[in-house]
């Protein structure tokens, strides 16, 4: 076997140039899939990373008038829609699936939240006490919300990183004060989005995304945020579930059970609505696959073409060594052993050229990430496949080419010059 | 007995019409012989050669190799005859040209499933005994015409046969080269070795013990070769 190898390397080496233009087929195949299969990888692994973010498995379920999210500002609440009970909330978390739930409200901008008369530009939350655990967030300086605060009504307020730079360039921000709506809070404490979680930035829209939330967040108690905002404002439900495979029907069934509460009248436009991040996630890979379906195929008849090119120099080599064969056959080759000298050769030509299409592949892919800005992530499993796929192509097309010099007549092989 | 044809047939089909080559040959070959086959071209001498040397089978009549009924034979089981019992030279020789003289000699020891060392060592004392122990790893095309023959002698004599069957040995050299070649023939012979050799020469047969003659398919009594 060893030697059936060595011999076929050889032979390959013999014929550099027509074995390197029977492989091109093969190695433009293998390499087109490669590239493909990695491109879809990276994009597929980002489009996840950027949306669900790793391990945080938290669903916001929010109150939409029809399609959109709604908006919340002064003096425009939504009619029929309460906002929700401590029942309601214990009904949520003993759900199944459910790890926690945290309430909050929210304004995205127009809170007027000022320190020293300049006004910030991020988004501002009323939040519960389990609202830094779901979300990952690890406290830097400070403290955080305790029972007492909301008890006794303490108008607090803390900040995360970004809010900080952005409103405290130089100053120490723990026992500052901020005006929100003339009223002072005092800031005890700065948190930060822990690890796990750290967008990739590669488009604009990323961007965008990013952007939104980069000028930072102020977070007050929920009873703080009444003192500014008013108190009759339904809240948003952040899930958190146990895994990431139960987010879309923990989302589901919380956007459900929040509907049938909350809302007086069913048939109105609002609705609690969970924003599916999974879901999205899968709608967008599901588009590049589609796409990136109808390249593999071409891939693949470029290997078919690759194959069958194989095959035809491999029944030109059977006939032009026809002598060789015979004189083989006459020092005592039996049938199997001249079939296993040539499906060897095959195998050993389509799977060099496998090699030099993964490798080529991976180049590719690398370079295609460069200059179009898109990730890549080579897989491994690909790889794998892709090289058993090339060897069984040599098989496949060898078979035929091999058991015609097997079946040779050594007498009319020795006889042909 | 070595080798024992009785009554060998052969025709071939050319198209739908039967040619008959052979008729009713019978040859006996006993151990240590040395026998040259003399017939000019078109006599049937090859198609004799072919049934000796297990390449084809006869249309009928039975023939017999060291003990083993060779016409029932199928594909494989020829080969494992061939590569067991005979040893070929033919006229221009057969080496691989990309191979070394040591791996041509070598080859037919793979296929008798030699594990690789003895291989080597075996064809290397093969090559020894002709006299090309510092051209073993000589291309073919790097050697001259007897050189050739020699290592093809070799690679015949590596696999130890019962039977040496040399086509036309010096058909393809010189005379000088030829005379060595014959001289090689007659040591392996005078070394126990039984030789059956096909030729058209009469200076070439005469190296053997005895003759045959071929003429038209059919083949004389032996003759004794007289010194």
């Amino acid at each position: 076997m060893f030697e059936n190898i060595q011999q076929a390397l050889q032979g390959i080496w013999n014929h550099k140039l027509r074995s390197f233009l029977t492989m091109l087929g093969i190695i433009i195949g293998i390499a087109a899939i490669i590239t493909i299969v990695s491109t879809i990888k990276g994009t597929n692994d980002q489009i996840k990373q950027n949306l669900i973010g790793s391990g945080n498995n938290v669903v916001v379920v929010s109150l939409h008038q029809g399609d959109y999210p709604v908006e919340l500002s002064d003096g425009n609440l939504p009619q029929g829609v309460s906002v929700i009970a401590p029942e309601t909330r214990q009904r949520l978390e003993e759900m199944e699936g459910v790890e926690r739930v945290s309430l909050y409200r929210q304004r995205q901008w127009g809170a007027s939240v000022l320190y020293q008369g300049s006004e910030f530009s991020g988004k501002t939350l009323g939040v519960d006490q389990n609202y830094f655990q779901v979300y990952g967030y690890k406290l830097c300086y400070g403290r955080l919300f305790r029972e007492e605060d909301l008890l006794e009504h303490r108008k607090l307020a803390i900040l995360d990183t970004q809010a900080v730079s952005a409103v405290f360039s130089r100053d120490y921000p723990v026992g500052k004060t901020l005006e929100i709506r003339g009223e002072p809070y005092t800031v005890i404490g700065v948190v930060e989005q822990s690890g796990s979680f750290r967008p990739v930035i590669e488009t604009l829209s990323d961007y965008e995304m990013y952007a939104e939330s980069s000028s930072g967040t102020v977070f007050l108690t929920a009873q703080g945020w009444e003192i500014a905002f008013g108190f009759d404002e339904p809240q948003n439900v952040a899930v958190k579930a146990a895994s990431t495979d139960t987010m879309t029907t923990v989302g589901k069934a919380a956007a459900d059970l929040l509907s049938a509460t909350q809302i007086s009248d069913p048939s109105g436009s609002y609705a609690y609505r969970s924003e599916d991040l999974l879901e999205q996630a899968e709608q967008l890979q599901a588009m590049s696959r589609s796409t990136n379906r109808l390249l593999v195929w071409i891939a693949g008849i470029s290997l078919l073409v690759g194959g069958i090119g194989v095959m035809n120099i491999m029944l030109v080599s059977v006939s032009e060594r026809t002598h060789e064969i015979g004189l083989r056959k006459a020092l005592g080759a039996k049938r199997r052993k001249i079939l296993g000298q040539f499906l060897t050769e095959a195998a050993a030509l389509t799977s060099l050229g496998g090699l030099l299409g993964i490798l080529g592949g991976i180049g590719l892919a690398e370079l295609l990430s460069r200059a179009m800005n898109t990730p890549t992530a080579i897989s491994v499993p690909a790889i794998v496949v892709a090289a058993a796929f090339s060897i069984l192509i040599g098989l496949i097309f060898g078979l035929l080419p091999a058991t015609k010099a097997a079946k040779m007549n050594p007498i009319d092989a020795l006889r042909r010059e | 007995m070595i080798l024992n044809m009785e009554h060998i047939c052969k025709s071939y089909y050319r198209g739908k019409n039967e040619v008959p080559v052979l008729h009713d040959v019978s040859l006996r070959v006993e151990e240590g012989d040395y026998l040259a086959i003399m017939g000019p071209s078109g006599s049937g001498k090859t198609t004799l050669m072919n049934l000796i040397g297990c390449l084809d089978k006869p249309s009928s009549g039975s023939y017999h190799l060291a003990g083993e009924d060779v016409s029932v034979k199928k594909d494989n089981a020829l080969a494992e005859l061939r590569n067991k019992y005979i040893g070929f030279v033919f006229q221009s020789f057969y080496l691989l040209p990309k191979m070394s003289a040591l791996e041509n000699v070598a080859l037919p020891l793979m296929y008798a499933g030699v594990p690789k060392k003895e291989r080597v060592d075996r064809a290397r004392e093969a090559l020894c005994s002709v006299g090309l122990e510092d051209r073993m790893k000589f291309l073919p095309n790097q050697l001259s015409g007897g050189q050739c023959q020699r290592i093809a002698i070799a690679r015949a004599m590596a696999g130890r046969p019962t039977l040496l069957l040399a086509d036309e040995p010096t058909g393809a050299l010189d005379t000088a080269s030829g005379e060595q070649i014959m001289e090689l023939f007659s040591k392996i012979n005078a070394g126990g070795g039984t030789i059956v050799m096909i030729t058209h020469e009469p200076s070439i047969a005469a190296h053997a013990k005895t003759i045959c003659h071929i003429r038209d398919g059919r083949l004389s009594a032996p003759e004794e070769v007289r010194l």
